[in-house]
């Protein structure tokens, strides 16, 4: 399996202000990095399930997710934003946008990383590192520490 | 003060562990106990029997319905969105410990209390153990092959739809002959031969053939497709190739759908064993590659060809004999035993006998039977295409689409459409199945109609003498189906209310 994150994979200086333009700029790094084989169809995936109910949660931190024949291997797409991006949270923007990519019907090995690291989201001291993180290689090796263990 | 929750949310990926993560955080704080169970993509772990039981509130924070919430009735409950336990999970075990004093004190003693706390043991309910416990074991086995085989469903649900289409508008555009123009064979009197080069098709067998052909290319890949994907849900990517290859083998030995079910099963659980030896470090990179592919590739084929494939060959020659006994007999009777043949596996051993049953009685000028094995061969698609609009709630979404085609391929006589159903949940929708096609068998055999064609269902309706009393017959089938499957799953639902606390109880009794 895949590393869940590479530097690729970070965006420490978002400049999208909308939610949309800040979920395809992350999502386009997927794909550059082969993540996800369709770009448009993962966006349309992402936006039918943000279109059910906001994901952004309290604490500044929105996590556009979906399960999605567009998606090879499970992957995290991070991105951070100075100014902050509405997610549909009732206690303000988002800073931290965590972009999670399932694969359709991956296997539990799979899905249990993604529980992992979504548990890992709830931690303040988690987003706390993430909030003062110099640069993607750092990124990188938090969400390894903390959610894999490595 | 024991808590037990579920989170649940519509991707199941994210908010479902937040969730949980938040509220077990909050009761810890707050000096509770807590088990939360995450119905979510990663397979729920199934709160035990025995900590419902001893529990005094049930939190469910849950955007979609929560899956067996029958266990925890009975309990003070406080029901929220999984948003609220995420951004409030204070509140909301706050708002729990509230609910357990404004419950009447009745609700809390649970048969444990008088039992004393010290040294009760939890019951072990974790899924994907080996033997299976108690009563609570057994329940999470069935929960877990029932998401294999729902798994294994998915994958197939769009191989059903797009082949069972491409056949139907074969049929549509050429009639009744498109098969044997492509396969070889006898329509009408006039003996086609099968098309050996298939590049020639369109001008052998015209636009029509090329879109039976491809229709049928895409039916040739549901078993192998089907059982490939149950032992992909259940060993992840290294179940692929023993599945896949245990499903064409099942192809092979005529083993059809049920044939593929076991191959797949087999299949997971092979990879799944060899998984647990333990090798040296050397060997680690190889298990994956080589090893394991090789040999569970090579126990399923042995499994499937050796073990399978001789009893199953025996029973198909003694259903023929058989069958071939009972032409004399009473023709209703026939009709009913082939509808049952018909309605049992869906292109698999069982069916193939009545169905070349009919194709022998179309050669010796023996119209009814045709007629008869073709109406039971259509009812089932057609009645679990009505269940799923009747009873929406019975069935997961992947089953109401594959409802959606199913009209269209019961219509055209390909019962293939019943399979997605049949492969999800074989002991309900096979007895309905039966039912439904005995029924129509009987009575097409008792108005004594007569099919020219071999195939196409309504769309040779024109060689269908009484037209009428054949739909009538077909009508009739499909009502018992959709009426037994209904009332089948719904009963299932029940008898699972009434067997949970008896678990329970069993499970804090042994302490």
């Amino acid at each position: 399996m895949a590393d869940l994150i590479t530097p690729e994979l970070v965006d420490l200086n978002l400049t999208a202000t909308e939610r949309g333009d800040a979920t395809r700029s992350l999502a386009e790094r997927l794909q550059a990095s082969g993540r996800v084989t369709d770009l448009e169809q993962f966006l349309a995936d992402v936006r039918a399930r943000e279109a059910q109910m906001p994901t952004g949660i309290e604490g500044g931190i929105g996590i556009p997710h979906c399960r999605s024949v567009a998606v090879v291997e499970p992957t995290l797409g991070f991105g951070r934003s100075t100014q902050g991006i509405d997610w549909g949270a009732a206690d303000g923007p988002a800073h931290l946008i965590f972009l999670i990519a399932a694969p359709e019907g991956g296997g539990s090995e799979h899905m249990a990383i993604l529980a992992k690291l979504a548990r890992k989201l709830i931690h303040a001291s988690f987003r706390d590192s993430l909030l003062q993180a110099q640069d993607p290689e750092a990124v990188v090796t938090i969400v390894k520490k903390e959610v894999l263990g490595q | 003060m024991k808590i037990v929750a579920v989170t649940s949310c519509p991707t199941g990926i994210a908010h479902t562990y937040m969730a949980a993560e938040a509220l077990e955080q909050a009761a810890k704080d707050a000096g509770h106990e807590i088990h939360v169970e995450t119905q979510g993509a990663a397979g729920a772990e199934a709160v035990a029997d025995a900590d419902i039981a001893a529990a005094d509130a049930v939190v469910f924070a849950a955007d979609v319905e929560v899956r067996n919430r029958e266990r925890f009735a009975g309990k003070p409950l406080v029901q929220t969105s999984v948003k609220r336990a995420i951004n409030d999970p204070t509140g909301l075990i706050a708002e729990a410990e509230a609910a357990v004093k404004a419950a009447p004190v009745a609700a809390t003693a649970t048969p444990t209390a008088g039992g004393g706390d010290a040294g009760r043991p939890v019951a072990p309910t974790r899924t994907g153990g080996g033997g299976g416990g108690g009563g609570g074991g057994a329940a999470a086995f069935g929960t877990q092959l029932r998401g294999w085989l729902m798994t294994g469903v998915s994958y197939m649900i769009p191989f059903v739809a797009a082949g069972g289409i491409l056949i139907a508008l074969g049929f549509l555009l050429g009639g009744g002959a498109v098969k044997p123009k492509v396969y070889g064979g006898t329509f009408e009197g006039v003996t086609y031969q099968a098309i050996t080069d298939y590049t020639q098709v369109v001008q052998k067998a015209g636009w029509a053939g090329l879109l039976f052909l491809i229709g049928a290319t895409a039916f040739s890949m549901l078993v192998p497709v089907l059982a490939g994907f149950i032992a992909f849900a259940m060993a992840d990517r290294l179940g692929l190739v023993p599945g896949i290859v245990g499903g064409l083998l099942a192809n092979a030995i005529g083993a059809g759908f049920l044939g593929g079910l076991i191959a797949g099963l087999l299949a997971g659980a092979i990879v799944l064993l060899i998984n647990r030896v333990k090798v040296p470090k050397g060997m680690r990179g190889v298990m994956p590659v080589v090893v394991i592919p090789l040999l569970s590739t090579l126990v399923v084929g042995i499994l499937m060809l050796v073990v399978l494939g001789q009893p199953i060959a025996a029973v198909s020659r003694g259903l023929t004999s058989w069958l071939n006994g009972l032409s004399g007999s009473n023709a209703v009777l026939l009709g009913v035993l082939l509808g049952l043949m018909m309605g049992f596996d869906m292109g698999g051993p069982v069916n193939k006998v009545a169905y070349a049953f009919g194709l022998a009685g179309l050669a010796s000028g023996n119209l009814k039977v045709m007629a008869a094995v073709m109406a039971a061969g259509m009812t089932p698609p057609l009645g679990l295409a009505l269940a799923t609009v009747v009873r929406k709630g019975l069935f997961t979404p992947a089953e109401r689409e594959a409802g959606e085609a199913a009209w269209l391929l019961g219509a055209s006589f390909i019962t293939e459409g019943a399979l997605p159903f049949a492969a999800a949940d074989p002991l309900r929708v096979i007895p309905s199945s039966m039912l439904g096609s005995a029924v129509a068998g009987g009575l097409v055999m008792g108005f004594g109609n007569n099919s020219r064609a071999p195939h196409g269902g309504v769309l040779v309706i024109g060689l269908i003498s009484k037209p009428i009393l054949y739909v009538l017959a077909i009508v009739i089938g499909t009502l018992v189906t959709a009426a037994s499957v209904i009332i089948l799953k719904m009963a299932g639902r029940k008898e699972a209310k009434e067997v949970e606390p008896a678990a329970s109880r069993q499970a804090t009794a042994t302490g």
